[in-house]
């Protein structure tokens, strides 16, 4: 909503209130200024001029050479190139030394050999929106009535030095989409009287009924319909000061009847409606839902369907506009029309919403009746119409209003506890307090008892309940008087659950193995959606997805994640390491998908380089796994994890490994498939996806301590020597299994498959510790342990010790 | 004899004097103090002397090996000091030459942010709450006071899955979904930060995908100025104890009275600057009174109860925060980009 401050000043006093002061009082108590522009600033140096003479240029065709008056002892000579300039004109004349919006300065100037001494100037010269101007100037010069006085500021006349309040409304205060609305707020704030237009006029003898009847069929969308008659009206321009403030509010003026209705929809926010009565052959409007299929030609010239749930206006037999939301191109008031009917009605908003979006079709009047306008303004912005008529129009405006009322206008009643009032915003305020910040917002109240009851006015629709009420105390009292105060209250302690105290540890320990963390989108496209899924299922898609690319949620966070190594990759970012803990969207046929969250990594390029010293490592299988296998660490689940050959589409398929915690799979870790990999335009990379749900859920074991052992341990390497296929972790576990409670660790020190060795076959070292915490162990354990899993490993692996 | 010694004592303590290294000074060692040494063989003839010389002789020649023994000695240390110091000096290095780099990695920055509100208001005795990103239409809307057909809830500016589940806009479903679970008794107090999705075209203000932080305080006689108290705790830890914070009248559907929260322009320091729009105020979050409809729709008595919410975004308090100026950034996972917040700021 623009509002135009000197047309708010026609409501409401504003001395000594500066717009900027005014927007800041209104932005602090209820509604957000925007922004405050002065139309016409960095414009200087405009004037009424009256165009003497005009003669076509000798030597230009298109120009003219103009004599202006511009209330100066001479006339200076002008050339204007306007289609439109003529003789006895009112124009805008930019003197020498003028400066028009651009910083674009006027200086003398010689056109074709003759002197130019200014520019008669069109509207959008003087930085009015091409779209506000209307449209017989819109290709020329802009012309003043006849009698604008020569001499006279420009831009004064056409009210440019103005402020320009813009107010960013929310949906609750539709009380202040009208200039009269915003007096009463600006009224509020300022404690200063509201004046609200003179409405009378005189009317002729005959009777609005007579010219035209109204009846309403559905009542429940249209409980009000008023229709006032003006006969005999001049359609013409509007006056100057009228066409300023539609300008001001951001509207195109078009004719005086047009205008009219216009400015009322801006002066009362009442949406009214101009009919050619003529074009009533019926005499009457009867308001009905549309027929099926029903058709209508609208103002802008499109053929319209209707259904049976949109309310239209007709003549008893067509109809001649949509209720609220358009009016009909055969019954629209044109140069021609003599005499005019003025619809002023209320709509239900629910049904002007539904009409507006089915029809896919907004307009300033849709908008005001869905948010709801006060229904009783219905009648006053009638009169305030039929008055502009006969004022501006020349109208004979006949006497009374054809009607059709079928609602109760009834103010709300709302009662509240000076003492809830108190506890709810934490203040101190007295009966009288209250009563007086009611008596601003002119808002009738009493107090009694303790509570003060308020009849909220129909122009405030948004006042239904006591917080209503609470919130205007509370904004005009100002929410800079209210105190700063913490919650007196019982609470527990605050604190992170397990779950997100387990999800930090897994942020801090992948940026501790050098992972950056991602962000990554959790919309993806048809293809990628199942790419790495741990699990597919069908995809949960969007109903209207903006766009192919981001249509369905993800079911593995991989696929982002390569889209992040590949986009650095692209940027010569030749390493890469990214992990993400991110939700994935599993549908299992229920009403939400389930959502489980996993902890992604992906790796890439080198993950060690120091080349003086020569260290250079590129990022492999064991470095996914070494990082993983810190993670468990942290977790105190390494005890609970294995690691399992496995196969995966997108993944290398001997270079794969499933994760199993506690006999399920939970993951996986692995490089990307070398196809896959180039199809990204990736090198070679690593990833791993972990389902951490099973994780989370377990309980945390408590941390103990242990006596450090006061015995020496005694080692044993071992080389062994089996088929290339049997798996080291295989061995490693039959080594833990028989060597009992005396083995404490052991260790894989090296592997050897080269040509020393025989063919298909490769050599394992492990290290291999005992240790009894009770005692020092003696030799012949040792040895017999030792030779227990040395049996051990023979007979389940076929290894035997290296010679 | 007695000359003998004194000459070989002479000339032992010459060559120990010269002796060049370690190898040397042994070789003296051996040659005049050893078992087939000179001055054993002197000793030797000892027998030749008579009883009276014989002790006198043999003092002396103790005397001489100890000289020579005490020489060697010194002149050892001399050559072992040397001998490291040659070592120390071969081995010096050029301490300014790379240091071999540890992998390390780093936080997002909108988990920085996220995670130093959630300390804050942990400290200040607020749960984290979590709840689904794919959130059933009543929890992200009717239970919010957002009923069907409300222009509040336009389907332009949602994803939805099907007619009654969507992507929340918000996270205020899990504060539906918090408080349900209290089952209309006190206290709530939480924060529930996560991501949401709206129908935005990505660009520099905008995004589909985004976070969100909110916090809910439900329960007997919380006040308005218990959430200005609040909100002035929030920013001054957040964004500096020389701020100052602003409410103004404004308007969500769950909330009212509702307010929005500016802080003080640091950058002019309140005179109006391209940054705050020549206001001097910057818009950090919306808040306000839970709405009665909001709590009677959770189980709570509005009569009993009352209580205060507040949103926020992560991407803009960090854009504020680090002058970030495009959300997109947040997205894409550009190394130049992320490494930036590598460090951890310390205030
Ligand atoms: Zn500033």
């Amino acid at each position: 909503m623009f509002v135009s401050y000197k047309w708010l000043e026609e409501y409401i006093d504003l001395t000594d209130v500066t717009p900027e002061e005014l927007a800041e009082k209104i932005t602090r108590s209820g509604i957000e200024v925007e922004g405050v522009e002065v139309p016409a600033e960095g414009i200087k140096n405009v004037v009424i001029g009256h165009v003497v003479s005009c003669e076509k240029h000798p030597e230009a065709d298109k120009l003219n050479i103009c004599q202006v008056d511009v209330g100066e002892d001479e006339n200076v000579q002008i050339i204007c190139g306007a289609p439109n300039v003529a003789e006895g004109q009112k124009v805008a004349v930019a003197k020498v030394g003028a400066v028009l919006p651009g910083n674009f300065k006027i200086k003398k100037a010689k056109l074709r050999g003759e002197a130019s001494h200014g520019m008669i100037c069109s509207l959008q010269e003087l930085g009015v929106e091409a779209k506000l101007v209307e449209k017989k100037y819109a290709e020329g010069i802009f012309n003043f009535p006849q009698n604008a006085e020569v001499g006279a500021d420009a831009l004064e006349a056409l009210m440019l030095d103005d402020a320009i309040l813009e107010l960013g409304l929310t949906p609750n205060r539709a009380d202040a989409m009208s200039m009269i609305g915003v007096a009463y707020e600006t009224g509020a704030i300022l404690d200063r009287p509201v004046k609200l237009p003179d409405l009378s006029y005189d009317t002729v003898s005959e009777k609005a009924e007579d010219a035209i009847k109204v009846s309403v069929e559905a009542t429940e969308e249209n409980p009000i319909y008023l229709a006032k008659v003006v006969k005999d009206v001049k359609v013409g321009e509007s006056p100057q000061w009228l066409k300023n403030r539609l300008v001001a509010a951001g509207i195109r003026p078009h004719n005086n009847v047009v205008d009219i209705t216009n400015y009322i929809l801006i002066e009362y926010g009442q949406p009214l409606h101009a009919f050619d009565l003529d074009q009533i052959k019926t005499g009457q409007i009867v308001v009905r839902l549309a027929k099926q299929g029903e058709k209508i030609k609208t103002l802008d010239e499109a053929e319209r369907t209707l259904s049976d749930n949109h309310l239209v206006i007709t003549n008893g037999e067509e109809p001649m506009a949509i209720a609220g939301v358009m009016g009909g191109y055969d019954s629209e008031v044109t140069d021609q029309t003599v005499n005019v009917v003025i619809e002023s009605a209320y709509f239900a908003p629910s049904s002007v919403r539904q009409t507006s979006k089915e029809i896919g079709l907004r307009s300033e009047a849709s908008s005001r009746f869905e948010k709801g306008v006060d229904p009783k303004r219905a009648a006053l912005a009638a009169e305030r119409a039929a008055q502009l008529m006969s004022l501006y129009a020349d109208g004979k405006v006949l006497s009374g209003t054809s009607a059709a009322e079928h609602m109760d206008i009834k103010e709300k009643v709302i009662s509240i506890s000076l003492e809830k009032i108190n506890r709810v915003t934490g203040t101190d305020l007295s009966e009288a307090d209250v009563l007086d910040i009611f008596r601003r917002l002119q808002i009738e109240a009493e107090a009694k008892d303790g509570i003060i009851t308020v009849s909220a006015p129909t122009r405030r629709g948004d006042l239904e309940i006591e917080e209503d009420l609470i919130e205007e105390v509370a904004r005009l009292y100002g929410y800079d008087n209210i105190p700063m105060t913490l919650p007196v209250h019982e609470t527990n302690p605050g604190g992170l659950s397990p779950r997100q105290q387990k999800r930090r540890l897994i942020r801090q320990t992948m940026e501790g193995a050098g992972l950056v963390q991602a962000v990554t989108y959790s919309l993806t496209n048809q293809q990628k959606v199942t790419e790495f899924a741990l699990e597919v299922k069908t995809p949960v898609e969007l109903m209207m997805p903006m766009s192919e690319e981001r249509s369905q949620l993800r079911q593995s966070i991989i696929p982002q994640l390569l889209e992040s190594v590949s986009y650095n990759s692209a940027r010569q970012k030749d390493s890469s390491a990214f992990y993400e803990t991110g939700s994935v969207f599993l549908s299992e046929g229920g009403e939400l998908p389930n959502e489980e969250e996993h902890l992604a990594g992906a790796l890439t390029g080198l993950w060690q380089l120091h080349p003086w010293q020569g260290e250079k490592k590129p990022v492999d299988f064991y470095v996914a796994k070494g990082i993983l296998d810190t993670l468990w660490e942290k977790l105190g689940v390494t005890e609970d994890i294995r690691y399992e050959a496995a196969k995966m589409d997108q993944l290398h398929p001997g270079r794969t490994a499933a994760v199993i915690y506690k006999g399920q799979p939970i993951g996986i870790v692995g490089q990307v498939h070398p196809v896959k990999a180039k199809e990204l335009d990736l090198k070679e990379t690593y990833v791993f996806e972990i389902k951490l749900e099973a994780i989370y859920q377990e309980e945390s074991a408590p941390l103990k301590y242990n006596a450090i052992p006061r015995y020496p341990s005694i080692s044993r390497d071992i080389a062994l020597v089996t088929d290339r296929d049997v798996a080291a972790g295989t061995i490693e576990s039959v080594i833990k299994q028989a060597g009992g409670t005396l083995l404490k660790q052991v260790q894989l020190f090296d592997l050897y498959q080269g040509d020393k060795m025989e063919e298909g076959k490769k050599s394992l070292a492990f290290s291999l510790t005992y240790m009894d915490p009770e005692r020092t162990l003696t030799d012949e354990e040792v040895v017999k342990a030792h030779t227990k899993v040395l049996e051990a490993v023979k007979q389940e692996t076929g290894a035997e010790l290296r010679s | 004899m007695e000359q003998r010694l004194q000459e070989l004592k002479q000339e032992a303590l010459e060559k120990v004097q010269h002796a060049a290294d370690l190898k040397e000074l042994n070789d003296v060692r051996v040659a005049y103090l050893g078992k087939k040494g000179p001055i054993t063989e002197v000793l030797k003839g000892m027998g030749k002397l008579s009883a009276e010389e014989r002790p006198k002789m043999g003092a002396l020649a103790n005397e001489v090996r100890d000289q020579i023994t005490g020489a060697i000695e010194e002149k050892q240390i001399g050559l072992e000091k040397e001998a490291v110091e040659k070592q120390l000096a071969e081995e010096s290095i050029d301490v300014t030459l790379p240091g071999r780099p540890v992998p390390a990695g780093h936080a997002h920055p909108l988990t920085t942010v996220i995670e130093e509100i959630e300390d804050l208001f942990i400290s200040m005795g607020y749960t984290v709450e979590e709840g689904p990103e794919v959130e059933k239409d009543y929890y992200n809307f009717e239970a919010l006071n957002l009923p069907k057909g409300h222009p509040a809830r336009d389907m332009q500016d949602s994803f939805y899955i099907t007619e009654d589940v969507l992507l929340r806009t918000h996270t205020s479903p899990v504060q539906a979904r918090t408080m349900e679970r209290h089952a209309g008794k006190g206290p709530v107090k939480i924060i529930c930060p996560g991501k949401v999705y709206r129908r935005d075209n990505d660009d520099a203000t905008h995004s589909h995908q985004f976070m969100q932080i909110e916090g809910l305080v439900v329960d007997e006689n919380i006040r308005m100025s218990d959430l200005k108290g609040t909100l002035n705790v929030f920013a001054k830890k957040m964004f500096g104890e020389d701020r100052e914070i602003r409410l103004r009248p404004s308007f969500f559907p769950f909330t009212e009275p509702s307010v929005e929260m500016d802080i003080s322009c640091k950058i002019c320091g309140g005179k109006g600057c391209s940054v705050c729009k020549g206001t001097g105020w910057i818009e950090i979050l919306g808040a306000g009174m839970v709405h009665p409809n909001v709590l009677r729709m959770a189980g709570f008595d509005p009569e009993k109860y009352t209580g205060f919410a507040f949103g926020m975004g992560p991407e803009r308090i960090a854009m504020l925060k680090y002058g970030i100026d495009d959300i997109r950034h947040f997205y894409t996972n550009d190394d130049r980009f992320l490494k930036q917040f590598a460090r951890k700021e310390i205030r």
